[in-house]
């Protein structure tokens, strides 16, 4: 006997009205192509649930798969048997033996088919008469049991279920449209653009490169980032954007305190355009109120003055210890920790000033017309797709 | 050739040694360089971390490329100790180590440290009460094998890292050399800080290994320098070692996946053919490892039994490799509670997953007709 499949269920999702049905085929596609190592598992819908039939592969690098899908509440490993008592009281037998360390037990029966001769409450006492029998110091706990085992006689067939591993939640990315992230490489962008794949969005990201300033390592890191998230959702377009000669020029031009916020601004504008080339609706930042100077309350809306497309702030109310709680999490933090230089460290001001004003900055710009530069920046960005394993990857993998 | 002896080492096998040499020639510039060539060769240093990490369940940051079991093993225990010694300077090991375990422990001795050897009974095991009973306030390190390099006796570690977590000032190592691929061992919340494994005992290269760290775990490094290795073992990446490393470890967990049965169902039956003949003692417990058998034939000595079977191109090994410049008895025989007539004639026979039943039975035969000639020699 073995689990044959693994029983998923979507938390939010449920609530949904008429769109559920493409908010589960999504879903279903989403788990499609993440297992697709595995090419004898299959995702199936019957009756309003969703199961991994593993057709003979070990469930565990599966559910460690599913384990990093967005939209899966929690998940069960299941068996399916004939409906016959003998069958049924194995096929427990194995779930309460495969359960881990357990002391106490619970079993529940619902009897959906109402032609199978036991009734499910004498069908309870079978199962748990037969569990007692068969093992050693475990007793039966109907309040507080360490493991509850699910029987369900349904008509097709019967399921029987026990530990219930928690998934991510949230919603299957892909549902909520598309946002540009400003990946920066520290530990806040990554986990901004995870958080809105949290809510079903898939993401593309941007990436200011400024060559010599900033070196090959620090853009490789950035995809190496990218990559870790594309583990939550689909592959990711990275948009390099060659960043060098506007950024000495708003150096070289414009006054010192005011540098960080212009550039900023610029980041903005090439940003918005990228999205417009793109068809994306939405920025998304891994900005945070009061963490360093560009972000505060007169900055950020300094900076948002040059676009009027929605910017998605996912860390704005946090404190710095959950971020990297989060980014461990992830697994992010540690490539994010890194010491290389990005373009946002290689110039940085005396004195930056921590509350730019609108008109200021305006005025400051209108002195010097950066329009053929940004256009520049834009007609140079490099794009590059990131999947799960990437060239230079595939490279290393006949080496390891 | 019928090799029988991978307990000493393996044969390497011929994609990690290709691994190992297209690293070398295509990757060798020093992953801490900050150009373009030396970020290729880090992103490799970082995926073989990942994978190694992957494979073994635990954090990338907790995996310390070394070279090798003696090495890890060293690290582990004189960095414990220098670095925990105002808590205390008691360690606790066993009477089965191997040398590097053994001696290392010896060494701190001169230093002050106070060194309890705890005795194993006739299935080569440790007494958990025994254990409990050495643990005292200075007890800063608990050091135990997982699998006996000469007999392949299994020491219950789970269990004592369970003891070993109700102790939160004591640091628990496992030298997993001659286990890894063999015997399965979860290393996440297993109470084990420290774990020890070694390339060229799982068809990997000379002075490769992997030493693990839990992430609370700090060690006064015995080498300092660039701090390469999270600090713990300074001195410049040998990548297509650890390259080789990972490939090795990826290959032996296949392995043992689906043919951990076959190993142990071929050992039993080498046992089993083993116990039908006359004269010959079998010292491996019931219950051990699937790849190593140890077997005495009193009377005889193993030497020559060795180079008898050595003509044939058969061969299997006296005690460890590591303990046989020693010419007395074995060490950890004796330790078992074995008479001196077992302990001073002890052969061993360590299987890999490439052995054959066809294999066995010819060397089953070389040995009867060893044994038999001997005999004939001494009438």
């Amino acid at each position: 006997m073995q689990y044959d499949h693994i029983l998923i269920r979507y938390g939010e999702m449920a609530l949904k009205g008429k769109n559920i049905k493409q908010f589960i085929l999504r879903l279903q596609e989403n788990i499609q192509q993440k297992i697709k190592e595995f090419p004898d598992a299959k995702v199936k819908r019957t009756q309003g649930r969703m199961f991994v039939l593993l057709n003979g592969h070990d469930p565990q690098p599966i559910l460690e798969k599913l384990k990093k899908i967005f939209g899966i509440q929690s998940m069960s490993l299941a068996i399916k048997v004939e409906n016959e008592v003998e069958a049924i009281k194995d096929a427990a037998l194995y779930a309460l033996n495969n359960g881990g360390n357990i002391h106490k037990f619970k079993v529940s029966v619902k009897r959906i088919n109402k032609d199978f001769p036991v009734h499910s409450q004498e069908m309870n006492q079978i199962l748990g008469g037969h569990l007692l029998i068969n093992t050693k110091d475990i007793t039966v706990d109907v309040h507080h049991p360490d493991l509850e085992i699910k029987v369900e006689i349904r008509l097709e067939a019967t399921y029987i279920t026990s530990s219930v591993i928690p998934g991510l939640g949230g919603l299957p990315v892909g549902t909520s449209g598309k946002t540009l992230l400003l990946l920066s490489g520290g530990i806040d962008s990554p986990v901004a653009g995870y958080l809105a794949m949290k809510r079903g969005v898939q993401i593309e990201a941007i990436h200011f490169h400024s060559p010599p300033f900033t070196s090959a390592r620090a853009k490789q890191k950035v995809l190496d980032l990218a990559q870790q998230l594309t583990k939550y959702g689909k592959s990711i377009k990275v948009h390099i954007v060659p960043f060098t000669k506007l950024q000495q020029e708003i150096f070289r031009e414009m006054p010192d305190g005011y540098a960080m916020t212009i550039m900023r601004r610029m980041m903005m504008r090439i940003s918005e355009k990228v999205c417009k080339n793109e068809s994306i609706l939405s920025m998304t930042t891994g900005e945070n109120l009061g963490q360093v100077a560009s972000q505060t309350m007169d900055s950020m809306n300094t900076i948002n003055e040059v676009t009027n497309y929605p910017i998605i702030r996912p860390l704005v109310t946090m404190d710095k210890s959950e971020i990297i709680e989060i980014s461990k999490a992830i697994e992010t933090y540690e490539t994010s920790i890194l010491p290389y230089e990005d373009c946002c460290t290689i110039f940085v001001p005396k004195s930056p000033k921590t509350k730019p004003k609108r008109d200021r900055t305006n005025a400051f710009e209108a002195k010097k017309d950066f329009s053929a530069l940004i256009e520049e920046a834009v007609n140079g960005i490099e794009t590059i797709k990131i999947t799960e394993r990437t060239e230079m990857e595939s490279k290393f993998d006949d080496l390891l | 050739m019928i090799y029988l002896d991978n307990s000493a080492t393996t044969k390497p096998n011929a994609e990690v040694v290709q691994s190992f040499q297209q690293v070398t020639e295509r990757f060798f510039a020093n992953p801490s360089s900050i150009h373009q060539f030396g970020g290729e060769a880090e992103h490799l240093l970082v995926k073989a971390r990942k994978q190694a990490a992957e494979i073994l369940n635990v954090s990338q940051s907790e995996i310390v490329f070394t070279a090798g079991g003696t090495e890890g093993n060293n690290i582990a225990i004189k960095g414990i100790a220098l670095e925990h010694q105002n808590r205390g300077k008691h360690i606790i090991t066993t009477e089965i180590e191997h040398p590097s375990v053994f001696n290392a422990c010896e060494s701190l001795k001169k230093l002050g440290f106070d060194i309890t050897y705890l005795p194993v009974d006739g299935n080569g095991a440790i007494s958990l009460q025994e254990l409990k009973k050495a643990i005292r306030k200075d007890t800063i390190l608990i050091s135990i094998m997982h699998v006996n390099n000469e007999t392949g006796a299994i020491q219950p570690v789970e269990e004592i890292g369970e003891i070993a977590k109700k102790y939160p000032k004591l640091f628990f190592h496992v030298d997993d050399v001659q286990g890894l691929g063999k015997v399965p061992l979860n290393l996440k919340n297993s109470g084990i800080d420290l774990c020890t494994f070694s390339g060229h005992k799982i068809h990997g290269l000379k002075g490769t290994g992997i030493l693990y760290v839990d992430h609370r775990t700090t060690l006064y490094p015995l080498f300092h320098g660039g701090e390469q290795e999270q600090g713990i073992r300074s001195g410049t990446e040998n990548l297509a070692g650890a390259v080789s490393m990972v490939k090795a470890l990826r290959l032996i967990k296949e392995l043992e996946k689906t043919q951990a049965d076959r190993l142990f169902q071929l050992k039993e039956y080498l046992r089993n053919e083993i116990e039908l003949m006359e004269g010959i003692e079998i010292n491996t417990p019931a219950q051990a490892a699937p790849h190593i058998l140890n077997i005495s034939v009193p009377g005889v000595k193993p030497e020559v039994i060795i180079h008898m079977l050595g003509e044939d191109e058969i061969f299997i090994s006296t005690k460890s490799a590591c303990s046989s410049k020693q010419k007395d008895e074995s060490k950890i025989l004796a330790a078992c509670g074995f008479s001196k007539d077992r302990t001073t004639s002890a052969l061993r026979i360590s299987l890999s997953y490439d052995n054959t039943k066809v294999e066995i039975d010819q060397f089953l035969r070389a040995l009867k007709t060893a044994i038999m000639k001997f005999n004939k020699v001494m009438e």
